[in-house]
């Protein structure tokens, strides 16, 4: 069985800041990680490597550094890594995005099973892994909080809808995105870092896939565009109460009271 | 294609240059500055470069004729024919969007045996509700679903498509606009249109730390997600209005290599989500038989508790009852904080609240800048008095 597993690196904190006037993210503390929810897709895949013979393949679309994700993923269990990099992939959204990774995952034939991790931390938009299964035309489950059993030919996972829990059962090949609690992701080991430490991560770009039309990538590739970023806004209604324990506390009482919070 | 130019002439410092882009995205290797795959294209080295070292080159985008796209389309999230709220949200907000650039609004629903809740959207002011009435459909399954959705778009060519940010909505909307190849903005919480129909979307990234503004104008349909208790919804009307039209659709189309085999009601419990009032308790609470204090306060107001997410660590609270980013978005009338910080991760699940109470001793806690009113004060003496005083208001009452 082959399982490809898709990962972002993100910036290592989400407190970024948006300096107000200019509209620039202030770059103190951006240094990268893997997206956590990222890690749940990975353990899912290399769990199941425990129970099959499974090759698992770790992909990411981003820039040459990012290799450092593909590094830890080989640390955690998988057996391959490929880093999808190139200047015309630059201001993708997640059109282009799930496009550039479907031409990436697809390019030695569909794999049985590509896990997605939810969402991202940075991003934040849980629309890639969907995405990606209409380019490729595979079935997908978003949000699947339990992998129940698998076979050559069908994976049974439980999925969280709002009022209820529904088991599926969906042919392969197929993609899941999986939620976050859905196991406890392992460390990285020492043992496979000294194993993986000379081992490959292959490096594609544009020139690599089947489709080379400059215009499906990147900033053209990508039909939302960014006008403006900004910090969210403060609540400017605000006021400030101090004085005694007793007048505060009465005052509180006559605006809930006043605001009809009392009356049931 | 679009891109940015380096002009090596005019560079003077490169390790400045360097420093302009705050994603990393400039390298300066052998002496030569070049930008790499990180670039977002966000062009801020444009703007923050004083001496000509960087020019953007726009490349001809495919264009749409608009002319052919028209009206707001609502898809119509349920479970067996019970319409969740945010549906009724999302109505309310297209009529508001519609009202700007006149165009009709409509309906998708999609299910099986749903005619009766569908005739339900016709007292909401929508002009067209479209539905698809299959066995198929019964339970939601990607591909019949996206067929549906596609079938619809194919014929009405709706401009605009609003999406709730459930479940099956955030499955179901990037699979649908992908296929159309347009563009999905995720969870806007603010939503405006131009004259030329394009939305203005408005969405929290990064945590909620920072805000985008975000626009689809070269593609059609433009497609938006939002979550509940994001917009309000619109009274519903004693009479109905507008049409009500059944859609057919090639069952070939309407085959899933996806078998829904179990459906497991989950046990409902009254959750943080649907409360009208709630009581949230911090770090500022210290004692787990302090809560009982919390607790008393919230029978009072006839509310629910909840808490911080470092309250949630010390297991005082059910985690279910835990607001925030790695907890639930809660969108109540009241809210009362006590003794919580107010930090960021926190803020970013209630600060659609209401009215928001915060009670900290500590003036300079950021919670305040959140807050609508905002006590400094000791919790072990504010609720206790405030309890009282509710209590004796009751009395004077009966
Ligand atoms: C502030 C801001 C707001 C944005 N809003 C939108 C928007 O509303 N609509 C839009 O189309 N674009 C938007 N974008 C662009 C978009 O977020 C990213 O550019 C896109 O590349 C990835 O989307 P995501 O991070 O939301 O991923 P998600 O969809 O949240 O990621 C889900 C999963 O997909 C996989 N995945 C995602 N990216 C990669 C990758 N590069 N390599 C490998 N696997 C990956 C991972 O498994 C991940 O767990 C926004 C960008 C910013 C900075
Ligand atoms: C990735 C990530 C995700 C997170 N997600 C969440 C989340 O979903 N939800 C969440 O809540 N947090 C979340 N956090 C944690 C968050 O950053 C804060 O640590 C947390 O919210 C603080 O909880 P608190 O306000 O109860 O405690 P503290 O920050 O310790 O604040 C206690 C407050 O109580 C006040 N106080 C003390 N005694 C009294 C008294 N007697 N009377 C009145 N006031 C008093 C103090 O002045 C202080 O302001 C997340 C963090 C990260 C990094
Ligand atoms: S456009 Fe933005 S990301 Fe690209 S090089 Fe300039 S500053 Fe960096």
């Amino acid at each position: 069985m082959k399982i490809t597993v898709c990962i972002k690196q993100v910036p290592g904190t989400s407190e970024v800041e948006v300096d107000e006037k200019t509209g620039v993210l202030k770059r103190d503390g951006i240094d990268s990680k893997m997206n956590p929810y990222d890690l749940f897709a990975l353990e899912s895949a290399i769990r199941i490597k425990q129970q099959f013979a499974t090759e698992v393949t770790a992909i990411t679309m981003g820039p040459p550094q990012a290799e450092e994700i593909i590094r830890e993923a080989y640390m955690m269990g998988a057996d391959d890594g490929v880093i999808l990099s190139d200047r015309r992939f630059a201001g993708s959204d997640v059109l282009a995005t799930a496009y550039t990774l479907s031409q990436g995952i697809a390019r030695d034939g569909i794999p049985d099973l590509i896990i997605c991790g939810k969402q991202t931390t940075d991003g934040d938009t849980a629309q890639v892994g969907p995405e990606i299964a209409e380019f490729l035309n595979i079935p997908h489950v978003a949000d699947v909080r339990k992998i129940i059993d698998l076979t050559s030919e069908h994976i049974k996972v439980e999925m969280d809808m709002p009022q209820t829990v529904e088991v599926v059962e969906v042919k392969l090949p197929a993609l899941i995105t999986v939620a976050k609690d859905i196991n406890e992701p392992r460390l990285p080991s020492f043992k496979l870092k000294l194993a993986s430490a000379g081992r490959p991560v292959k490096r594609l770009s544009l020139d690599d896939f089947s489709d080379q039309d400059e215009m499906n990538y990147g900033l053209n590739g990508s039909p939302t565009q960014v006008i403006k970023i900004f910090p969210p806004p403060a609540n400017d209604d605000h006021e400030i109460w101090e004085g005694s324990t007793t007048e505060l506390a009465g005052r509180l009482f006559e605006q809930l009271s006043e605001k009809k919070f009392l009356q049931r | 294609m679009a891109k940015i130019i380096i002009n090596h002439d005019k560079v003077k410092d490169p390790q400045k240059i360097v420093e302009l882009c705050p994603f990393g995205a400039i390298d300066y290797i052998n002496g030569y500055l070049s930008i790499n795959s990180a670039c977002k294209m966000c062009r801020l080295c444009l703007k923050k470069d004083t001496d000509g070292v960087f020019k953007y080159v726009e490349s001809q985008r495919p264009q749409v004729d608009k002319s052919l796209w028209n009206g707001i389309a609502v898809y119509v999230d349920h479970l067996e024919g019970d319409i969740y709220p945010v549906t009724f949200e999302l109505i309310g907000k297209a009529e508001e969007l519609a009202a700007k650039t006149g165009q009709p609004v409509y309906c998708l629903m999609m299910g099986h045996n749903i005619a009766d809740s569908a005739a339900e959207l016709m007292h909401y002011g929508v002009d067209e509700v479209f539905i698809y009435d299959y066995k198929e459909l019964e339970h939601f399954r990607i591909e019949p679903y996206t067929a549906v959705f596609e079938d619809f778009i194919k014929q009405v060519k709706p401009s605009s498509i609003l999406v709730g940010g459930t479940t099956i909505g955030r499955s179901l909307a990037p699979r649908i606009a992908a296929r159309f190849r347009t563009g999905l903005t995720a969870d806007c919480t603010v939503l405006d249109i131009q004259p030329d129909t394009n939305l203005d979307q408005i969405r929290p990234a990064f945590g909620g730390n920072i805000m985008a503004h975000i626009n689809t104008p070269d593609h059609r349909p433009q497609f938006a997600t939002v979550r509940y208790k994001i917009f309000n919804a619109p009274e519903k009307k004693g009479t109905s209005s507008g049409n009500l039209r059944r859609c057919t659709i090639d069952a070939a189309k309407l085959k899933s290599n996806i078998k829904v085999l179990e459906i497991n009601a989950k046990e409902l419990e009254t959750g943080i989500e649907d409360a009208e009032v709630i009581i949230v308790a911090g770090r500022g609470v210290k004692k787990a038989e302090d809560m009982e204090m919390i607790m008393e306060l919230a029978k009072l107001l006839n509310a629910q508790v909840a808490g911080t997410r470092s309250l949630i660590e010390t297991g005082w609270l059910d985690p279910k009852r835990q607001i925030g980013l790695s907890g639930r978005t809660v969108k109540p009338q009241l809210i009362i904080t006590c003794g919580v910080s107010g930090a960021i991760q926190f803020v970013a699940g209630m600060n659609g609240s209401e009215h928001i109470v915060a009670i900290n001793t500590d003036k300079q806690a950021p919670i305040f800048q959140n807050a609508h009113v905002g006590i400094v004060g000791d919790i072990y003496e504010i609720i206790p008095a405030l309890i009282k005083n509710i209590k004796s208001g009751m009395e004077v009452k009966s």
